[in-house]
């Protein structure tokens, strides 16, 4: 960015005609110019969306609740709040095993189910990946709402059972519960999961796997030793996508969690409304996104680390 | 060679995808030690024959002995063959080293020992210090060359390739060519090797099998195909070749003859023919055993012709003749002894004779 602007106010005084050139012949020369240029559009929104809401964000973190209003001199007692008062932190220690565990079970779900289309489908891969991903096709309320007709204390499962007579109450646990929410975050996740499996494991070589087995391999170790390891970054990119949204989710907690289900999200949201802190609010919220990115970062150098342990 | 000291004995095997017959009851002998090929156009199921040994492909029907196993129940990961593939399959997650060592875990060794091991195939195939070069670090000879290490560290009975020189640029494949034989004699492997290139065929191997759909044509060392080829398909398919037609003459049981279009009548030793008197066969002749000359020459069988083109090609020259009695011309091959095309008979429409030595034809089977 430096240097394009600084080649432009260089060439500003000349002719305009000349201008144009010259700005032409940079960008043919600067690889670099032309990358940003290309990524303009986008920079310009990334840092009217996102860098400037952020700031925003920050400050209001630093304010305070005075009464109805906010008072606006900047301090970092809410960050003391929140890390001195235990329920935020157990809320984001919940959150975090809620959709932490949603996420294993979302992705080990779903390499399955890539794996096949990846290397058992020969016809028709399109078919098969938009008929895994035909839930999307529906609202997130819609699907949720499914769970709770599904899970509820009359529901699918419960009559069900009820029916063949395996039980004689109803099943309670089963809705409004952290189960509940992680059945359905997995369930509603799930095709931001095959999705990056399936390229990741459609883009192996086949051959790699015929000269695995050709060197001795059967078919465990050859995916552990080949297909696992090529199959991380898919593994990786379907973690994140997952963990990090469902992390602060709060429409499936607040539907189907009860008291024992509630997530950060519900917390920040309440904030935000009922409890009007905007300021507490604020700091929960970015307390979230540093724990979210120390998370990310401690998860990439583990896999890195398995990675050349399986190597 | 005969069954029973075959190291390879391919069976009567056959293979079918759905009803395309891939191979058509293929019997072959493979010795210990041998550089062995298989040659044919693609699609002529070379590669399928490689992958049945590999034991990526099964066979429909038929079976196939390594040193005396018969393989059809072994997995692929047991056999004692390893394979270099096409495309060399290098693991891309791995560097040189690990790449050469991938089929060592299996036997335990110690660290130091698996190390050296490496070290000693770095040192064979002339890449030592390139072992903790990432795959994508490497030229594409430099990737042949350990997709070759990686296979042979193991040991293995029989060592498959599959077209292995067939990515390279020229210069690097005729280098590679040489060194692959080299290592081969070196190490002592049986190799099978899978080619469409005739000339890398004949460089390389102890015997080579051509092959055409699905079927072996024949079966025998570069010198026997080239200059004794059994039929036109694989006279035709390994350089090049002029086709004539003849009918045998015998005269009694001590002498025979061919009367050939185009060529006159070539006295043949009775035993190279088989066929009773007036039978139809073909008669072949490659290009380069013909002399030219601006007269006839003495003491030879030789025939008149017209030069219809000239072709100069640096280390020898083509020339088409044509010769009355037959359609197309004779294609003619010489060395270039003196310099450039400054012969002058080169002139198109120039009579010349065309001249060869009776041992010089092949008898082909009709077919």
């Amino acid at each position: 960015m430096a240097e394009t602007s600084l080649s432009k106010s260089r060439t500003a005084r000349g002719a305009p005609r000349a201008f144009g050139a010259r700005l032409t012949r940079y960008l043919r020369r600067s690889e670099t110019a032309r990358g940003y240029l290309l990524m303009s559009p986008t920079l310009l929104i990334m840092t009217i969306g996102i860098v400037v809401p952020f700031i925003i964000l920050l400050v209001i973190s630093m304010w305070t609740r005075q009464g109805f209003s906010f008072d606006t001199t900047l301090t970092l007692a809410n960050y003391a709040r929140a890390w001195n008062e235990p329920i935020y932190g157990a809320l984001l220690a919940r959150s975090f095993w809620i959709s932490g565990v949603a996420t294993v079970a979302t992705v080990a779900l779903c390499y399955p189910m890539a794996y096949y289309v990846a290397f058992h489908v020969h016809r028709n891969k399109m078919m098969w990946l938009i008929l895994m991903t035909l839930p999307f096709w529906t609202s997130y309320l819609l699907r949720v709402f499914a769970w709770k007709v599904i899970l509820g204390y009359e529901g699918v499962i419960n009559s069900g059972l009820s029916a063949v007579g395996l039980i004689d109450a109803p099943l309670a646990f089963l809705l409004y519960s952290p189960s509940a929410v992680i059945i359905t975050l997995a369930h509603a996740w799930a095709a931001f999961a095959i999705l990056p499996l399936y390229v990741s494991l459609e883009k192996i070589d086949k051959s790699l796997l015929e000269a695995a087995t050709d060197l001795g391999d059967g078919p465990v170790a050859r995916f552990l030793r080949i297909t696992l390891p090529l199959s991380m970054p898919g593994i990786i990119a379907a973690s994140f996508l997952i963990f990090i949204p469902t992390t602060g989710d709060y429409i499936t907690p607040a539907l189907l969690g009860g008291p024992d289900g509630a997530m950060i999200g519900n917390l920040i949201q309440v904030q935000f409304g009922a409890v009007n802190n905007w300021p507490m609010g604020a700091t929960l919220s970015i307390v979230l996104m540093l724990w979210i990115a120390a998370l990310a970062l401690a998860f990439l150098l583990v896999t890195c680390k398995v990675q050349e342990r399986i190597a | 060679m005969t069954t029973s000291d075959a190291f390879i004995s391919i069976r009567s095997v056959s293979k079918f995808f759905g009803g395309f017959r891939a191979i058509d009851d293929v019997s072959l002998d493979i010795g210990q030690g041998e550089f062995f090929s298989l040659l044919g156009a693609s699609g002529c199921g070379k590669t399928t024959l490689l992958r049945m040994l590999a034991g990526f492909e099964s066979t429909s029907s038929g079976e196939i002995f390594i040193d005396g196993q018969p393989m059809s129940e072994v997995p692929p990961h047991r056999r004692p063959v390893n394979m270099v593939f096409q495309s060399y399959a290098i693991f891309p997650h791995l560097n040189v080293q690990d790449n050469i060592a991938y089929g060592l875990r299996k036997q335990k060794l110690p660290v130091a020992r698996r190390l050296e091991m490496v070290e000693e195939m770095l040192d064979l195939i002339k890449l030592s210090g390139y072992g903790s070069r990432k795959a994508n670090e490497l030229s594409g000879g430099q990737r042949q060359r350990i997709a070759l290490a990686r296979a042979l560290i193991l040991r293995p009975k029989v060592l498959l390739l599959d077209e292995p020189l067939g990515a390279l640029d020229k210069q690097l494949r005729e280098q590679m060519q040489l060194e692959l034989r080299a290592l081969q004699r070196q190490v002592g492997i049986t190799f099978v090797f899978v080619t469409h290139d005739q000339e890398e065929a004949l460089t390389l191997s102890d015997r080579i099998a051509v092959m055409s759909g699905g079927r072996v044509l024949q079966v025998d060392t570069p010198a026997g195909l080239y200059e004794m080829p059994k039929t036109r398909e694989v006279a035709s398919f390994i350089g090049n070749m002029n086709f004539f037609r003849g009918t045998v003459r015998r005269n009694g049981s001590a002498m025979a003859a061919v009367e050939t279009e185009g060529l006159g009548t070539i006295p043949i030793p009775v035993e190279q023919i088989t066929k009773p008197d007036g039978a139809p066969v073909q008669v072949a002749l490659r290009p380069e055993k013909f002399a030219l000359s601006a007269t006839r020459p003495d003491g030879t069988l030789a025939v008149e012709g017209r030069l219809r083109t000239a072709a100069y090609l640096g280390e020898r020259s083509h020339f088409y003749v044509s010769i009355e009695g037959k359609a197309e011309p004779v294609a003619v091959s010489t060395p270039n002894i003196s310099r450039g095309l400054d012969r002058a008979d080169s002139q198109s429409g120039q009579a010349l004779w065309l001249s060869w030595s009776p041992d010089a034809i092949v008898i082909l089977d009709t077919d």
